[in-house]
This record gives structure tokens, C-alpha cells and sequence, in this order.
């Protein structure tokens, strides 16, 4: 064996190490499932084993994950999705014909009638054009072409791929992206592995999280001195503030990425899920079109959806797609090129996606079932969403804004300055410390503000609105009452 | 508005697609509206994509996914019992009893880390594979971008290098751009059979000298599209090879449960190295991809695989495990192969149409793999390496001089001339050789030989048609 390689590693040394893996990728602890959702598992595995606790189960509330706390999925889509795998099932008469003729559908625009034959890299065809039809019928009749639609795995691989294309430059040139504080860690991460900057424009939390132009002015003017701007992303309705934005925030939006030239993200995934008065979705698409064309034929834009949240709760499928506005056919053509490097999306999650865009229709058989259960998920929602803020709000020292949709709260928690010197002399942000007290003394499992980003000196958690409403009183009474005994003791 | 000047150069820098895929949906579509050309549908064997062309998947599996898709399957008698007690215990291994929850892990779903661990275990006699050094992902395709984007640093002359094979998986050289590495290619010596030969592996890494820093090696056995199968002897030399020049080993092994060739064995890269003893087996980095996209499975559409790594750096390990984070793989892949790696056993009722659907693909396999393997070798100007293995044959083309200058004058690889050519004439879809990293002094083509025999049939009165009326067209 030589001394040392071709490449200069000396002989027996590592060749892939930290130091010369790709410094991109950074060890993130994703908040989401960092440190604090470990700890949790670990405790399950001493529950499991009989190690004696405060309590019998962990509440994992971390994670925007409807079906793992126990939501049911739509009747419909399971159907058609099983008569799609297995194909045999078409003869049995337990189905409705509803459900057959969705079926039929889709794997005849499979190849050789299978789920598992590769689409085309942008998605099979005819789902694209439901997709488009979805989205017109959504935007009170807005053309939407089958071509700007990218299926995708998830909406995060499609936000991912969007990112990737935009970045360019060196130095001072860096493509600047602007994302909320708080904000869901997918983009600040992405951001990181890409390379590109980050400028980050807080939410306003006196204003129930509302986006306020005048602060997107001053982090844009701020980043302009170390970067290139290139692009806006803006979660709506937003996780984890659950805030919906407004028509009018939409439209100063725009505005503002018209006059400096920033590419739209929206990232729309929670869509369906508004349960507060006075509060409605506006999909920016639609919002831009109705802004005229000084607006409508500018403003690049992205606009992304998925069939993990909103009433269907999918995650684990990763069906997703985006809405491309306005974009310069050779870059769209770029766009489609980095696509089809990864070959297709999973197939079952575009046969999921095309039965979301495609529901059960008021003629057709499964349609009373279907309207039933979506409704019944969705009240469900906005009953949890009251409740908690609700209960959030009887707590000195807890401030809950209004969940005006999505399936999180962010209420901010005041902590003791003993609290916070506790939390620093253990190494721990106090927020972290504090989370971590509630799962060692009550078994639940929330995140960290600090993993979303938050005003300096603030705190806060995120905690979902999915666990059963029964359970969901428990685990509300529970923190009240943590975190009056945890304030007690740091007084 | 962005123009392309404001495109990620890297992005840019991706090699263009060939485009007969889309060329050959294109002409379907337009077939399907009722256009003017005589046949009646494409046949694109471009892609190892068996669904595709007709081959039907396995009963078992479906079953089960059908039933994890819609639990109220679970009281269904006609469906085997077996079929509803795996279902019924992948469904526990799901958060909330769904398919529809995110895996517990950005990893995948514990239990499954686990089977593909006994799996690897009892394929290798024995050699122990930990579930901690398996991470599932939605395909192999993933995979690998997943290993490349970790190994991928330096720009210019400090950019990372890989060697790989040539000819290679014609989904490879995308997947390198997009990562901005620079491929080193070495030679599989096409009259030996598309062997593997030490010396080329020398070759390539000297070529990379003041041109990169190559970091890796790349290995497709069973090859893709070549079909060859490593014998113990190679394996151990490009073990050897990538210890003493410091690379890390980075293994496509997916045509492993589908060798056909007489007197040819599988050998994992994982248990020659542990054979090797020390120093190799405790030093080697090696990852091993593998996926549902088998002969037998041929579950492309679904997006599963995994990849297992061996004596890679703990940090760096947990850097890859978290790279999908804070998403996760797809569950119904993870459940397939799940079943994959895990099939009915002997005394489950459907163990026997299980076993009998797979050999009977086997078959099909061998079979058509040797017929078409014949078959182009009687035709003027081509010729053939027998496979052994997966799921390509990857003739080579003599084409005549004129053809040459005529897809010169068009600006087009001959070879894509030629596969333009035959799918517009004949509806039949072939992959050009140039993907796989060949070029115009070595004109190849590759297609999938998995279908149904007669289909095959049809595809090579086809080609030889197509051949015919082409080498009439330009004399020698």
C-alpha cells in the first residue's frame, strides 16, 4: 500500500471526515426532530420497559403529523389508491363505481397500467391538468397551464428545487432569500446547504403575526449591503404562527416584490385549514391576477401545495406540487432539465394528489361520505384551534395569539431570569430548557421557539392542535399547570 | 423578470437531456388524439422499467400495499391470511396505525431499518449489519445524490472527483452535474464481457491528476447497462485499489437478485470486504445502494431504496442520516421492500404463487436476455455481449459512414440519430448510448429486455426491419 494516496489521504486515514465532507451540510438539529423529539422516543422506550414515570404516555405534539395523532384518513382516496395497487379489486362489488372510475383513470395514464412504472419527470400528464383545473376552479375560473405545473415529491422538494435554481453569485452577488422569523426550518436549512443568504423579516407578534411591509423594507435594505435580493418566501397560512394573511397584506406583498424585482415563493400547503372569523385564504395567485396586468404578467411567482396537511393529512405519501407564474421560458427550461435528474416523483402520491384535486362530486355516490368526513376534520381543527388559545390565555405568563389556522400554536412563555440562567448554565437556549423540563415531568413533547426563529429575548413553543380534543384539554391543563409550578420555582 | 443569467451555474451546467422520452410520449400522445402514423402505441424499453412494458408486479406485494392502504382490507377473506397479518404488522409499525403519518425517523421506519439489516445479514452468511447504518430513501436515484451531495466540495481544479465505469446507468451523469463533481470515467472492456480491469481504474485516477480531487469510486455490479457480474478476484481488487488511494466505495448492487448467466454469483462488495479481514474490513468506507426498482420487484414508479454504510465516520454519519430531515422517505415504498427483503416463507399460503411468479420472471428474463442477445448478433454491424445479469442488453452499432456524417451535419450523436429514427418509423423507444457515456468511435444503444416474450418479439422484428431498411439506405 502507497504512503499516501493519489489524492494526498495518508494511508489509513478516513477519506470522508467533517473536514472534508461537503461544508454545506451543516449537522442541523432540526428542531422539528431534534434533541427534544429523541429524548422523547428514549422515554418511550423506558415507558415500554417499565421504568416508572409522572405519567403513562408521551404526548408527542412536535410534529404536523394529523394521522399519527390518530386522524382518520378519507374513505375516498384509500379506495381508489388500493384499487390502484392492486387492480383485482375492480371486480369487487365492496367499492363504489366512483371509486372504479377514478381508479381506471389513473392507470390508464400509468405506464403499463401500474403504479409502478417511472411518469414523466414533471408528472403524469393528466394529473398536471386536473391540478390546473383544481387551481382555476379555486380562483374563480384564473387560467392556470397544465405546463407550469411541477408535481413533486411533497411540497418541500419542490421548494428545495426552486431554491436551488435561484441561487446564484459570489460575495457581495450572493442571492439573498427572504424568509419569516418564525419560521418552519425547511427554508433556513435549505438556505444553509445552498449557500445562499438569509435575511430574515419578523413577523409581528402584537398583530396576531401579521406581515408588516415596512419591516420587509428595512430587511431588505439592511441584506442589499451584503447580498443580491433575489427572493420572497412567505408561509400562508403560516406554520407555526398559524396566521392568515389578509388580502391586503397579499396585495402589499406583491407590490413590494414587483418594485424590487423578487421572485414569490408561497407556500401554501395549509390552505384549507382557516378556522377563524373574518379570516379567509386568498391564494396569491389569485390576488395577483386581480391586480391587473401591470402586476400579473411581472411578478414571478411560485406557488406550492401538498397532500400532507389541509384535511387529508398525507405526509407520508409526499405528493406535493408547484404553480410556476411568469417564468422566462429558458429558465423554465432549466427548471424542468433539474427535474428530471431525479428521475419522477413517487407515483402513488401523484395519484393521491389528483384525487385531492378531483374529489368526489355531489352526483357521483361517494360524495355525501366524503363532504362528511372533510367537514368533520376540519371542524374538528377549528374547535382545537379555539380551545387552545382559549386555555393558553387563562396562564399568567402565557400569550396565545389567535390560531387562525394551520394545526400549530405559538404562544409565547415568559421565563424567569432564574430560569434563564438555569437554562445557560446547562449549556441549553431557555426555551429548550423548558421544553425539556415539560417532557421529564408531563410526558409531552413540544418544540422549542428557538428552533423557528423568534425576536431576541422572547420565547416561545410550538405545539400542534392534533392530538383528540379529550386529549388535548390534558395536555393543555397539563402545561398550565407546568408552567405555574415551573415559574414558582424560578421566582 | 430572471433571465437564464440569473440560473444557479451549476444547475445550468447540468448536461441537456437527450429527450427521446418525452419525444416518445409526445408521439404517444399524438397517437392517442388519432395522428396520421401507422402504429398504434410507443414501446419505450429505454429505462429498466419492466411495468412499463407489460411485466405485472408481484401479487403478494400489491396485496399487502392494498390493504395498508385500505385497513378495512384487513376483514377481506378473499385476500390470503398472510397477506393481512403483514399488512396488519406493517400497519403497527406506522405512527397511528396509517400509511399516512411521516416515518418515525427521517431514516425511514425503524422496523424495516431492521428487516433490511436481517436481510444483508443472512445474504452475506452471517457478516452482522446494523439497522443503525441503514437509511431508507425514496429511491436509489435519492440515494446517491444524498452520498454525492456529502462528498461534493472545491469548485474548478479542487472540485471533487468520482470515478465511474464506462459505460454507466444513463440516469448517472446528471445526478454528478447536478452535484458539481467531476466524472472520472474508467473503461469495462467490452470483448471481455464488459470486465472490469485494474489497470483502467489507474488510468482514470491519473487522469485526474491537476484536474480534480477524486474522492470516490463508483461500481455498478451486477453492471448496469452492461449486464456483467463481478467475480471475487475484481471485487477484491477494487477494494484494494480504493483503500490504497484513499476513496470511498460507493456500490449499486440493484440487479443483484436477478443473475442469469451460468456459473455467475452475486458477491455483495460488503462481504468480500469483511472476507478481506483487516486492514480493508475495518478501514474501507463503503455504501451500498440498493432499491425496489428490481427484475422481480420492477417497482420504479414507487421510489424506494436504501443505501448501507460501513466504517464511515460517525459524524459524518449522522450528518447523512439527517439530510432528509426535517422530511422523510415516502411509507409505501419502505412497505414494499419491506416485503422484498422479507417474502412469504415456506408453509405461507401464498408462498408458492409467490415463488412461482418469481422464477417464472427469472425465466422471462434469462430467456429473452439470450434470444435478443442472438438476435442482434446475426444482425449486419452489430454485436452483442451476452448479459449475466439485470435487466439491459448493450449492443454495439457499426453504422455506415454516411449515417455518421448525416447525423454530423444535423448536430446530432449518431447513436440518438438512430434511436430517433427507429422510434419514430417503428414506435419502439431505445436508449442511446451516449447517456451511458459512450460517443461516436464506440456507438452503442441499450434497452430493457424484461417484457412479455411475445412483445419482445415484435421489438426485434422491429429493429431488424428498421436496421435493414437503414443499412439499405446508406450502402457501405
Amino acid at each position: 500500500m502507497s504512503r499516501e494516496a493519489t489524492n494526498g489521504v495518508p494511508c489509513g486515514a478516513r477519506v470522508l471526515t467533517l473536514d472534508t465532507m461537503n461544508p454545506n451540510v451543516r449537522r442541523v438539529e432540526y428542531a422539528v426532530r431534534g434533541p427534544i423529539v429523541q429524548r422523547a422516543v428514549q422515554i418511550e422506550k423506558e415507558l415500554r420497559e417499565g421504568v416508572k414515570k409522572p405519567f403513562t404516555e408521551v404526548i408527542k405534539a412536535n410534529i404536523g403529523d394529523a394521522h399519527a395523532m390518530g386522524q382518520r384518513p378519507i374513505t375516498f382516496f384509500r379506495q381508489v389508491l388500493a384499487l390502484c395497487s392492486y387492480p383485482e379489486l375492480l371486480e369487487d362489488n365492496k367499492f363504489p363505481e366512483d371509486a372504479k372510475k377514478r381508479a381506471r383513470r389513473i392507470l390508464d395514464a400509468c405506464g403499463g397500467h401500474s403504479l409502478g412504472a417511472y411518469s414523466a419527470s414533471q408528472g403524469i400528464e393528466c394529473i398536471r391538468q386536473d391540478v390546473a383545473r383544481y387551481i382555476e376552479r379555486r380562483d374563480g375560473g384564473i387560467s392556470s397551464n397544465p405546463d407550469n405545473i411541477y408535481l413533486s415529491t411533497g411540497a418541500s422538494d419542490a421548494i428545495v428545487t426552486i431554491l436551488k435554481m435561484l441561487v446564484c453569485g459570489e460575495g457581495r452577488d450572493r442571492t439573498g432569500v427572504m424568509i419569516s422569523i418564525p419560521q418552519y426550518p425547511l427554508y433556513s436549512a435549505a438556505l444553509a446547504d445552498l449557500g445562499a443568504v438569509q435575511i430574515s423579516y419578523y413577523l409581528e407578534e402584537e398583530s396576531c403575526w401579521s406581515l408588516n411591509v415596512t419591516e420587509l423594507r428595512r430587511a431588505l435594505n439592511e441584506a442589499k449591503q451584503h447580498c443580491k435580493p433575489r427572493v420572497l418566501c412567505i408561509i400562508n397560512p403560516g406554520n407555526p404562527t398559524g396566521q392568515v394573511q389578509s388580502r391586503q397584506c397579499i396585495e402589499d406583498v406583491i407590490r413590494f416584490a414587483k418594485e424590487e424585482h423578487l421572485f414569490l415563493m408561497a407556500d401554501e400547503v395549509y390552505q384549507d385549514n382557516v378556522y377563524a372569523d373574518g379570516c379567509k385564504f386568498h391564494s396569491f395567485k389569485k390576488v395577483l391576477f386581480e391586480m391587473g396586468p401591470e402586476f400579473s404578467s411581472k411578478v414571478e411567482m411560485a406557488s406550492f401545495h401538498s397532500t400532507s396537511k389541509c384535511y387529508m393529512g398525507e405526509c407520508g405519501f409526499r405528493g406535493g406540487y408547484m404553480e410556476v407564474i411568469n417564468m422566462d421560458p429558458q429558465v423554465k427550461a432549466q427548471l424542468t432539465k433539474l427535474v428530471s435528474v431525479r428521475l419522477c416523483p413517487p407515483v402513488p402520491g401523484q395519484a393521491l394528489l389528483d384525487l385531492v384535486v378531483n374529489p368526489p362530486q355531489p352526483d357521483e355516490p361517494s360524495y355525501s361520505t366524503f363532504m362528511k368526513e372533510r367537514k368533520a376534520v376540519l371542524a374538528d381543527l377549528a374547535e382545537k384551534a379555539r380551545l387552545t388559545e382559549e386555555i393558553f390565555n387563562t396562564v399568567p405568563g402565557i400569550t396565545c395569539n389567535p390560531v387562525q389556522g394551520a394545526m400549530y400554536t405559538f404562544p409565547r412563555i415568559a421565563l424567569p431570569q432564574k430560569a434563564i440562567d438555569k437554562a445557560k448554565e446547562q449549556g441549553l437556549v431557555p426555551d429548550m430548557f423548558y421544553c425539556m423540563r415539560l417532557l421529564e415531568e408531563e410526558g409531552i413533547c413540544l418544540v422549542p421557539g428557538s428552533g423557528f426563529g423568534q425576536k431576541e429575548g422572547t420565547f416561545h413553543f410550538r405545539m400542534t392542535i392534533l392530538p383528540p380534543t379529550e386529549k388535548l384539554k390534558v395536555v393543555l391543563q397539563k402545561i398550565r399547570d407546568f408552567h405555574l409550578k415551573f415559574t414558582q420555582e424560578f421566582s | 423578470m430572471s433571465s437564464v443569467q440569473d440560473v444557479n451555474p451549476r444547475v445550468r451546467r447540468i448536461r441537456t437531456p437527450v429527450g427521446l422520452q418525452s419525444l416518445a410520449a409526445r408521439i404517444t400522445e399524438q397517437l392517442s388524439q388519432g395522428g396520421q402514423k401507422p402504429f398504434q402505441k410507443v414501446t419505450d424499453v429505454s429505462s429498466g422499467d419492466p411495468h412499463r412494458a407489460g411485466m405485472p408486479p408481484l401479487s403478494f406485494v400489491r396485496q399487502v400495499l392494498a390493504v395498508c392502504l385500505y385497513p378495512e382490507l384487513l376483514g377481506e377473506d378473499s385476500l390470503p391470511l398472510d397477506v393481512r397479518q403483514r399488512a396488519q404488522k406493517l400497519l403497527e409499525a406506522c405512527n397511528g396505525g396509517s400509511i399516512g403519518s411521516y416515518s418515525p425517523s427521517s431514516c425511514g421506519i425503524p422496523q424495516i431499518q431492521k428487516s433490511v439489516a436481517e436481510f444483508i445479514t443472512r445474504r452475506d452468511a452471517g457478516i452482522p449489519s446494523d439497522p443503525e447504518n441503514i437509511v431508507l430513501c425514496s429511491g436509489s436515484q435519492k440515494v446517491l445524490s444524498l452520498v454525492l451531495h456529502l462528498l461534493s466540495r472545491g469548485e474548478g481544479l479542487t472540485q471533487t472527483g468520482v470515478l465511474i465505469p464506462l459505460p454507466c446507468p444513463h440516469t448517472l451523469p446528471m445526478l454528478l452535474d447536478e452535484e458539481g463533481l467531476t466524472p472520472l470515467p474508467y473503461r469495462l472492456l467490452e470483448d471481455q464481457g464488459w470486465a472490469l480491469e485494474p489497470d483502467q481504474l489507474h488510468g482514470a485516477l491519473r487522469a485526474a491528476r491537476g484536474r480534480c480531487e477524486p474522492r470516490a469510486i463508483y461500481i455498478s455490479n451486477p453492471g448496469n447497462p452492461t449486464g456483467h457480474v463481478q467475480d471475487r478476484k475484481t471485487i477484491r481488487e477494487v477494494i484494494r485499489f480504493a483503500s490504497s488511494e484513499g476513496l470511498v466505495l460507493l456500490v449499486e448492487e440493484v440487479f443483484q437478485d436477478s443473475v442469469f448467466g451460468r456459473d455467475k454469483t452475486f458477491l455483495s462488495y460488503k462481504k468480500v470486504l469483511f472476507e478481506m479481514g483487516e486492514p480493508y474490513s475495518d478501514t474501507v468506507e463503503l455504501v451500498s445502494l440498493h432499491s425496489i426498482s428490481t427484475a422481480r420487484m420492477g417497482e420504479c414508479g414507487l421510489r424506494g431504496g436504501y443505501m448501507e454504510v460501513v466504517n464511515i465516520d460517525p459524524d459524518v454519519q449522522q450528518a447523512l442520516k439527517n439530510m432528509q430531515a426535517p422530511s422523510s422517505p415516502p411509507i409505501l415504498p419502505q412497505l414494499a421492500l419491506e416485503v422484498m427483503v422479507n417474502p412469504p416463507a415456506p408453509g405461507d399460503p401464498s408462498e408458492k404463487e409467490y415463488t412461482q411468479e418469481i422464477l417464472r420472471m427469472d425465466d422471462i428474463l434469462a430467456q429473452n436476455a439470450r434470444r435478443a442477445c442472438e438476435f442482434l448478433n446475426d444482425l449486419p454491424g452489430v454485436s452483442c455481449q451476452p448479459a449475466m445479469a439485470g435487466l439491459f442488453l448493450y449492443p454495439r452499432l457499426n453504422l455506415p459512414a454516411q449515417m455518421l456524417e448525416e447525423a454530423e451535419a444535423l448536430g446530432v450523436e449518431a447513436d440518438v440519430l438512430f434511436c430517433q429514427r427507429f422510434l419514430e418509423e417503428e414506435r419502439v423507444c431505445f436508449g442511446p448510448g451516449c447517456e451511458n457515456g459512450h460517443d461516436r468511435n464506440d456507438l452503442h444503444v441499450r434497452f430493457c429486455v424484461l417484457m412479455p416474450p411475445a412483445a419482445l418479439e415484435e421489438v426485434l422484428t422491429r429493429l431488424r426491419s428498421f436496421h435493414l431498411r437503414l443499412l439499405d439506405q446508406f450502402p457501405h
